[in-house]
């Protein structure tokens, strides 16, 4: 915004942003949790509106109420701290997805493998392969890689630290790869896709 | 041999990948990294795999929000 100009911060202006930024407010949400992201955009459109104020600059506002719908899920994850559980990393640390590919040969007639294994799946098996990802791997995992969170960012938003974040996107990816496959093996996508 | 001279077998390397393609490791882990790819091209496959993934992942994301679902928010902002 130029000196001078002055910051509209009506409830007009933010009823205008949040109808444009809905769909991907809906999206993000659903990418974090399984079940509730309708509540949960409410929630941080409730959350928006009442801190409309503080938003510096209106370029940044659909980035501004994807960071407030973060902080809502992260409020969310501490009221399960109990219920969330890590990860028996080690049976999964060692898992490749590349090396598993080479050896199972699920599409013997490709010549480019590992792509075509990735192109077998559309949006929403890649939502349902997530879903499989428990919270606190998920979590990091989806604003790095597919909203383009900053680690750094993500763990502020989180308020956890970084060597924490960096440790469950890590593993948060094995259990990805890890599930992809298995979950490739339980829909027959690759019998199908052996056979197109 | 000192200590970031090291030759790091493919287990060591194929764990890192993500966090060097992230550039989240540190400067003798990313020497120690590169210079396992130097010779391995098992491992630069696992380093092209874990890039193609990470696309993977970032052309999965929809901004798609069934028409109910919109109709409901679209009266919730309008209730604000």
């Amino acid at each position: 915004m130029g000196e001078g100009e002055v910051r509209d911060r009506s409830r007009e202006a933010f009823q205008r942003l949040a109808a444009a930024e809905l769909p991907a407010l809906y999206s993000l949400a659903r990418r974090l949790v399984r079940d509730g992201a309708e509540d949960m955009v409410q929630e941080a459109l409730l959350h928006g509106y009442r801190s409309f104020g503080s938003l510096k600059e209106d370029a940044t506002g659909g980035r501004w109420l994807k960071t407030i719908l973060v902080n809502v899920f992260r409020d969310q994850l501490r009221k399960r701290a109990r219920s969330v559980e890590e990860f028996p990393v080690d049976e999964v640390e060692e898992f490749s997805l590349y090396r598993t590919l080479i050896d199972e040969d699920p599409l013997p007639y490709s010549d480019t493998l590992h792509h075509d294994f990735l192109q077998a799946f559309d949006k929403d098996d890649v939502r349902v392969v997530l879903m499989r990802l428990p919270e606190i791997y998920r979590g990091p995992l989806v604003l790095r890689y597919m909203d383009g969170f900053a680690t750094k960012q993500i763990a502020r938003l989180l308020d956890t630290p970084l060597g924490t974040i960096l440790a469950r996107i890590h593993r948060g990816r094995r259990l990805f790869e890890k599930e992809l496959w298995i979950y490739a093996e339980e829909i027959g996508l690759l019998r199908q896709e052996a056979v197109r | 041999m000192t200590e970031s001279k090291r030759v790091i077998p493919c287990t060591e390397a194929v764990r890192q990948l993500w966090d060097y393609l992230d550039d989240a490791i540190s400067p003798e882990d990313h020497d120690k990294v590169e210079r396992h790819l130097s010779f391995c091209r098992k491992c630069c496959g696992e380093l092209e795999f874990g890039q193609e993934i990470r696309e993977f992942l970032g052309s999965k994301t929809s901004q798609e929000i069934p028409p109910e679902v919109k109709a409901r928010l679209e009266r919730f902002v309008e209730e604000l």
